[in-house]
This record gives C-alpha cells, structure tokens and sequence, in this order.
C-alpha cells in the first residue's frame, strides 16, 4: 500500500515509522525547516520538504500515481481541508483521512464530506463520556449515514421519571427506547413498563437529542 | 456585507463599498487592523478568527448579500468561502488566493476567485512584450 502523509509532526511521523515497520510505502511532507531536518535524518527520501497544500509539492511527493490514502496531520484544520480536497478531487485519491485540530472547525469537514476525521478531543471526551457513568449516557453506537446514535443512559436517583410506565415519559420526538437493562438483565420493555432509578436505558434517537434524552432521563 | 481580513486590500474594498453606502462588517484577527479603516470608520468591526462559526454568525452572515475573504492565508479564504457559499447560501462570495494553481482549482470548484498573483503575471508579462514591441 502507498500512503500519502501530509505533516511530519507527532502523529504524522510516528504513522510514518508504523506503516514503514509494516512493510508499506511512505511519503511524508514536512514544511518547518528544523523538523524537516529532523525527519530527513530517520527518514532519508522517504520525506520531501514543503507545503503540502502546493500541488507542486504533492505532485512531487508523488500524489498522481495516486496514493491508496492520504493522511492530512497537519496542525492547521484549513490545510488540511485544502489537502483532502484536492487529493480527492483533483488527483482522484480513493481514501482520505483529515486531522481535526480544533473541534469547532468540525463543521467544515462534514460540509466538504471529508471523512473519516480524527480529533484528539473529540476522542477523549467519547472515551470520559464512556468512562464515567455519573456522566450519565454513555455513546454506544454512531450510525453516520443513517444520522442515527444509539445511547445509554441510567435513570436518576431522585428523577422525576422514576416510577412512571415508560408510555408515559416524553422521550424526545423520533427516538425509541429500545431496552431496559435492570440488575444486569435485559427487557424489551412495552409502554406499560415501570421505570426504575438506577435501570439503564438504550435508546436509539437523533445525535444532537442526547440533551434532551439526559433531561427526561436524569431530571429530578 | 462582509469583509473578512482587514489588509490592504480587505480594508480599501470594504471603505469603497461603505463610500458606496453598503452596510460593511469588517472581521480581522488583530484589533490593530481596525487602524487601516481610518478614525471615521462607521461600518462594524469584529476581532476574531474568519473561520470562527459563532463569529460569522454574529457577524451577520446568514443575512449577508455580499462576503469578500481576504486574510492573509490562501487555504483559510478558501474554505471560508466555501462555508459562506455552502453552508450560508451567501449569494455573492468572492475569494482572494494568492497561489495561482490553488486559484485555478478552486476557481473550477464553484468559487468566485480573484488571484491577484495571475493578473500581476499577465500583466508584467504583457508589459515585456509591450516594450520589445517599441524597441523594433
């Protein structure tokens, strides 16, 4: 496999060494003078210095043959972009993988469709939410094409749905409830099922809804 | 409307279109930028990152007529000019890119782009020949 890897920094240069140690092709592109020189010391021709949103660059870095994957690790979201699009577009690069530096530049990568992204924040909140159960709900599954996530979520000591049958409570609108977990067992719960602090609850809705969900859920 | 990067350029189109009576918001980085718009600058300025959503939003952009990107860096003009036009359905999005193979592409990618290093070329270009034309 030949892989395109755009920025030489922490991440970009430890894939490097990792696909290199599996046996595959690299080519890293490192703009900063002092880290380039860094990189050429370990690995020789293998990194060509540069701006890898120059198409120049990329072409001499190899972009036309093209590369089975382009990895854009810059530490600038709208380098990054720019490399993905035209990797994509320009030069026909099958797979595209984008750095998020900033979470809130997030909405750029989804409009542009560049996808699969990686944040390392969004990472580690993904794994507190998951960690941490007073958190509350925890992301099981993210359905991206079908805008789906399912969630669980555990029913609040003191909350004001404790006690009432499920048909009762205003889950948010176009979500269901898909299972009640209660001591460790599994129900598929009808409308007439009673609702416990302490049961969780996996509920398959909108992302974006979780809020909502937490309200209803955990609200006393 | 709204000019994003108060540079040279930024900051004489936006006084231009505020001569002209155009209701101007002006976002820049560096609040010092506010200087090249002159003492008597009565459109908005904004101190903020030109790819901040919550800036653009509180700049008015969903309302915006008209949104000229001119920060000093070519890969943030283009995809700010991208969400202007994509995401916010500005009708007249005009962007400013520096590197003319990048200006080329995007050009062929649905954005209005002006690069000014192509019409330096064609211009100095033209110039040269101009003079060797005289010289014969």
């Amino acid at each position: 496999m030949y892989v395109l890897i755009a920025g030489g920094g922490k991440v970009g240069s430890n894939l490097a060494r990792t696909l290199i140690r599996e046996g595959h092709e690299v080519t890293l592109i490192e703009s900063r003078d002092t880290r380039f020189a860094q990189l050429e010391a370990e690995f020789e021709h293998q990194v060509h210095k540069g701006d890898a949103t120059e198409l120049f660059i990329l072409e001499r870095a190899g972009i036309e043959r093209p590369p089975d994957f382009v990895v854009a690790v810059t530490g600038d979201d709208e380098d990054n972009l720019v490399i993905c699009q035209l990797a994509r577009h320009r030069y026909g690069v099958p797979n595209v993988i984008a750095r998020v530096n900033d979470p809130r530049n997030q909405p750029y990568f989804d409009l542009l469709g560049i996808s699969p992204t990686v944040s390392a924040t969004a990472t580690i909140m993904a794994l507190i939410e998951h960690e941490v159960p007073a958190h509350g709900l925890i992301h099981l599954l993210e359905l991206k094409k079908e805008n789906l996530v399912i969630d669980e979520i555990t029913v609040g000591e003191r909350a004001a749905c404790a006690g009432k049958e499920l048909g009762e409570v205003a889950f948010p609108a176009g979500s269901r409830v898909i299972s009640v977990v209660r001591d460790g067992k599994a129900e598929m719960p009808d409308d007439s099922l009673r609702l416990e602090s302490g049961d969780s609850v996996l509920v398959i809705l909108e992302p974006g809804k979780e809020d909502e969900l937490r309200r209803v859920l955990v609200r006393e | 409307m709204l000019v994003i990067g108060s540079g040279r350029v930024g900051s004489a189109v936006a006084l231009a279109l505020r001569a002209a009576g155009w209701e101007v918001t002006v976002i820049d980085e560096r609040e010092e930028a506010l200087g090249r718009l002159g003492d008597d600058w009565t459109g908005e300025f904004l101190v903020g990152h030109g790819m901040d959503l919550q800036l653009l939003r509180a700049a008015g952009i969903e309302d915006a007529d008209a949104v000229v990107v001119t920060t000093d860096g070519d890969n943030s003009n283009i995809v700010i000019g991208q969400m202007a036009q994509q995401q916010f359905g500005v009708p007249s999005v005009v962007v400013r890119i520096l590197d003319p193979a990048r200006a080329e592409f995007f050009a062929s990618r649905g954005l209005n782009v002006v690069c000014p290093t192509s019409s330096a070329i064609s211009t100095l270009t033209e110039a040269v020949r101009a003079a060797e034309g005289a010289l014969r």
